[in-house]
């Protein structure tokens, strides 16, 4: 192949044993740089063509393109007249892997065919060329330096203090004007993110259904069931921060913190369902360990210990929501929770409860 | 082709063009550019034909996608969904997948060209990177990449929101759970940002507006940019026969590298068209509209998100209170310090390689990776803590799949991102070490022919062949690195200059160290060669020969 080898007694078994090249480097010789590289004549010619090989290069090459074309009338074809319309799954799927295998095949035909094209009939020799200087050179610069002089001493900022000083003095609260106009972009805070839409006595209501729920009916051991606010079964905003999950829990293994005694209604308790770390919804619950998990970044609690952290990166227990029963015997919450619930913020502070 | 003149039809119109624009000359000395020849250069290529794509089918999708975010009932081809309250945008995304001819295609081709356009752009600054293309004088084209690099994961996750679906969803709620616990403006951002409480209305519009105006444009006057200097300024080239510092060696513009750009653009388009037909991706339908209660397991983001959201699950859950104030380390730190640490760090490389080097020349010769160790070593570092961070962040997929506990894998990515990372670097170090003694080995001694001689002693040995011209041009291309500005720092006693001696020359001094540490010589004595020693059940050198690091005699 290279000239080296060709001067040595290698035989050819043996040059397959000779690195060739070294991997992450450009092959050394192609075919058809064989010729000595120099600058190439006016229109780059100079590489001759072997005719009979260019002759079927320039078949195959036709066959592609040929292969597009055929493509873009079967394309308008899938699109028009079958399966055409789309309205259900099944010609959804027809249509898209019939106008996709179509895509595919226009796309690939051109690029083969001017593959084949570029490598086997474009008579263009490898030539070294110079690369041109990076920098401008040295008089280029000293011109313009003093031109620049000239200029900004032409232009007076340079003697005239008030005019430069009062220029800069103007530009300078330009950079804010956009800071203000955004200020409308969304109200403040506020306290906010300390409330939810639980109060004293609204019925927690079974999402999706918006059914209140009676104590007496969510009474299967290990039951769990996502509620929200009465009256907030659509507003997602209100979901976002008040969704709550129901547990039924067996009593006798209850661990319940001090001051939260008549938090729960005969060992069915409700947390906050808002993952005390980014805010997604806890909704793993493994009934033989009672454990919440969070199936964004696996924060795990405890149901039965106050919901406590006891894996991952959440750093505070869900918070618990006081329910009750009310006259009708349906579930209520006894009042807010007592601390914000989801994710921390800076005006958070150490919870309350 | 005999003729001097273009065909009428060309040469009227350049001519039409030389009168307005003087274009003849202009295009006269562009087409005779010369292009180098590397498949790495076409990583960049992919990246801008990915772009290309994206531009192009999300101006299909605009046409009927509805950025919205009110309430509306589904009533469409998708059976499942009937009656389901969605949001507008849910609703018009499913109209595109179902009820609009090719626009399921386009979507998944959207989507497609999005993870290719991310994933071409990462493997090309890798290489930019590893080859140490970025130096002198390409410094402001590698900064150009970082940034766009970094908006365009922006752009992806921005654009993956858009449908309101239940998994782009939970990633805004998880966006926004971030966003809140950034200290002191934490709450004022995510109000002001989603307009009011969390989802709210405003947020999808906004997002829509950022996606398809402000940052695409952002992205394509720097993709104009990074070209134009990119062809100012030419590719680097790998050292090889005949080649210097001052020359490009390869075939002009015109023809050969316009015919094969546009062949390599349309496999671009080709492939993500074959992966828009074949492959699914992000089957909105399957999840279902978003509401902030409910989620699936085995949530996982675009592949480009993978990393923040590893350092999200690996974190440990530390926060503090003080004042008053609480601080979410185990939010910030994650989603802040992974991503600074690699963008502001490869920002800033090409700087410190320069300041620590003292190196200020033009390089237009790329290296080859393991002729700069540290270089290579420390973007290995930087490869396997990304890497490290992304499986982290599939831990309940692995999980699941290899049936270990959950815990564990957590457990596992807590301790492997501190040790995998310094594991890598001196593993790196070493093979790029041991590399390059192969190198010096094969200049010094030749190339084994695998041909077996005996000596009239009776020994054995094996014919060493010198290698090629071509190998051996790209051996000795190894660009040594100066360290003489430093020497100067000190004088003939070897007193440190004042400049030298305050901690900052220190660090200086030592990262000078950390660039050129045991070189191994390419053209003297060098060190390596011991390094490759024989195997055992070819002994068949014995003493007294030339000892090639115990292997057999070189035939010079």
């Amino acid at each position: 192949m290279t000239d080296n080898n060709e001067n040595s007694d290698v035989t050819p078994e043996e040059e397959g044993r000779v690195p060739k090249r070294v991997i992450g480097t450009p092959p050394s010789v192609g075919t058809q740089e064989l010729l000595p590289r120099e600058e190439p004549g006016e229109g780059g010619s100079g590489y001759v063509l072997d005719e009979k090989k260019a002759r079927s290069a320039e078949r195959v090459a036709a066959f592609f393109f040929t292969l597009t074309f055929l493509a873009s009338i079967a394309f308008i074809f899938f699109y028009a007249v079958w399966p055409g319309h789309v309205g259900n799954i099944q010609r959804a799927t027809r249509s898209n892997y019939t106008l996709g295998i179509a895509l595919t095949l226009i796309f690939l035909g051109l690029a083969v065919g001017m593959t084949i094209w570029v490598r086997h009939l474009v008579t263009t020799k490898e030539i070294v060329q110079e690369r041109h200087a990076i920098s401008s050179t040295a008089e280029d610069r000293e011109a313009f330096n003093e031109f620049f002089q000239k200029g900004a001493q032409e232009s007076g900022l340079i003697q005239r203090k008030l005019l430069r000083r009062t220029l800069l003095l103007a530009s300078a609260p330009l950079g804010l004007l956009p800071l203000v106009l955004l200020r409308d972009l969304g109200p403040l805070p506020e306290k906010k993110l300390r409330h939810t839409k639980w109060k004293s006595g609204t019925r927690l209501v079974v999402d999706g259904t918006g059914q209140p729920l009676k104590a007496t009916d969510f009474n299967s051991p290990g039951g769990i069931i996502t509620v929200v606010p009465e009256g907030a079964e659509n507003n997602l905003d209100e979901i976002a921060t008040s969704a709550v999950l129901l547990l039924n829990l067996p009593v006798d293994q209850l661990k319940i913190k001090k001051g939260r005694e008549n938090w729960n209604v005969g060992g069915i308790v409700a947390y906050s369902k808002i993952c005390t770390h980014v805010g997604c919804p806890a909704a793993l619950y493994e009934q033989t360990t009672h454990h919440i998990l969070c199936p964004c970044h696996q924060s795990t609690f405890d149901a039965l210990d106050s919901a406590k952290v006891i894996f991952g990166p959440a750093a505070r227990p869900l918070p618990q929501l006081p329910i009750g029963v009310d006259s009708e015997g349906y579930l209520i919450a006894t009042s807010d929770f007592k601390e914000p619930v989801g994710p921390s913020f800076w005006e958070r502070g150490r919870p309350k409860a | 082709m005999s003729t001097t003149t273009p065909p009428k039809a060309i040469d009227g119109a350049i001519g039409y063009a030389d009168e307005r624009f003087a274009i003849a000359g202009f295009l006269r000395a562009k087409s005779k550019k010369v292009f180098g020849d590397h498949w790495s250069f076409m990583l960049g290529e992919i990246a801008l034909y990915s772009f290309v794509i994206l531009l192009l089918s999300g101006v299909f999708l605009t046409l009927w996608f509805k950025p919205s975010m009110s309430e509306v009932v589904y009533h469409g081809s998708y059976t499942k969904l009937n009656g389901v309250s969605v949001s507008e945008a849910y609703d018009s995304t499913l109209r595109i997948s179902f009820d609009v001819r090719g626009g399921l295609l386009m979507r998944q081709i959207h989507h497609w060209a999005a993870v290719l356009f991310l994933a071409s752009t990462m493997v090309h600054l890798l290489r930019i990177f590893f080859t140490g293309a970025y130096r002198k004088p390409r410094e402001i084209n590698w900064l150009i990449g970082i940034v766009m690099f970094t908006i365009a994961i922006l752009e992806g996750l921005f654009g993956y929101s858009l449908p309101d679906d239940l998994l782009s969803g939970t990633g805004l709620r998880i966006t926004q759970g971030v966003l809140q616990s950034i200290p002191l403006v934490g709450t004022y951002l995510f109000y002001f940002a989603f307009g009011d409480a969390f989802p709210g209305h405003d947020f999808i519009p906004r997002l829509y507006t950022i996606h398809v105006l402000l940052i695409p444009g952002l992205l394509l006057a720097l993709v104009v940019a990074h070209l134009m200097i990119m062809w100012f300024q030419s590719h680097t080239q790998f050292p090889g026969k005949g080649r210097s510092n001052n020359t490009v060696t390869g075939k002009a513009f015109f023809p050969v590298f316009l015919i094969k750009t546009n062949a390599f653009m349309l496999f671009t388009f080709a492939v993500i068209a074959g992966l828009a037909t074949f492959a699914q991706i992000n089957p909105i339908w399957l999840f279902g509209p978003y509401t902030p209660d409910s989620i699936t397991a085995g949530s996982q983001p675009d592949f480009y998100m993978g990393f923040l959201e590893g350092a999200l699950r690996i974190m440990p859950n530390w926060e503090t209170n003080l004042w008053g104030h609480t601080v979410s380390w185990n939010v910030m730190i994650p989603a802040l310090v992974p991503l600074g640490l690699i963008m502001t760090g490869a920002a800033v490389w090409p700087f410190i390689e320069q300041w620590a080097t003292g190196d200020r020349k033009i390089h237009n010769f790329a290296d080859r990776p393991r002729n700069a160790p540290f270089r290579t070593a420390v973007g290995m570092t930087t490869v396997a803590f990304y890497g490290l961070l992304w499986l982290a962040g599939g831990n309940d997929i692995i999980a699941d799949k290899f049936h270990v506990s959950l815990y564990a894998t957590t457990w596992f990515f807590r301790f492997t991102i501190v040790i995998g990372p310094v594991i890598a670097f001196f593993v790196t170090k070493r093979i790029c070490l041991g590399l390059q003694g192969k190198d010096a080995d094969v200049l010094h001694h030749g190339v084994e022919s695998g041909k077996i001689m005996r000596l009239p002693n009776g020994e054995f040995i094996e014919v060493h062949e010198p290698a090629s011209e071509e190998e051996a041009a790209v051996l000795q291309g190894k660009d040594l690195l100066p360290a003489p500005e430093l020497e100067e720092a000190e004088d003939e006693n070897g007193v440190p200059a004042p400049s030298a001696r305050g901690p900052l020359g220190k660090v200086r001094k030592n990262l000078n160290r950390a660039f050129a540490p045991d070189e191994v010589s390419v053209d003297g004595h060098g060190e390596g060669h011991h390094e490759t020693g024989p195997h055992d059940d070819e002994q068949l050198a014995s003493d007294g020969v030339e000892t090639g690091g115990g292997k057999a005699i070189s035939r010079h």
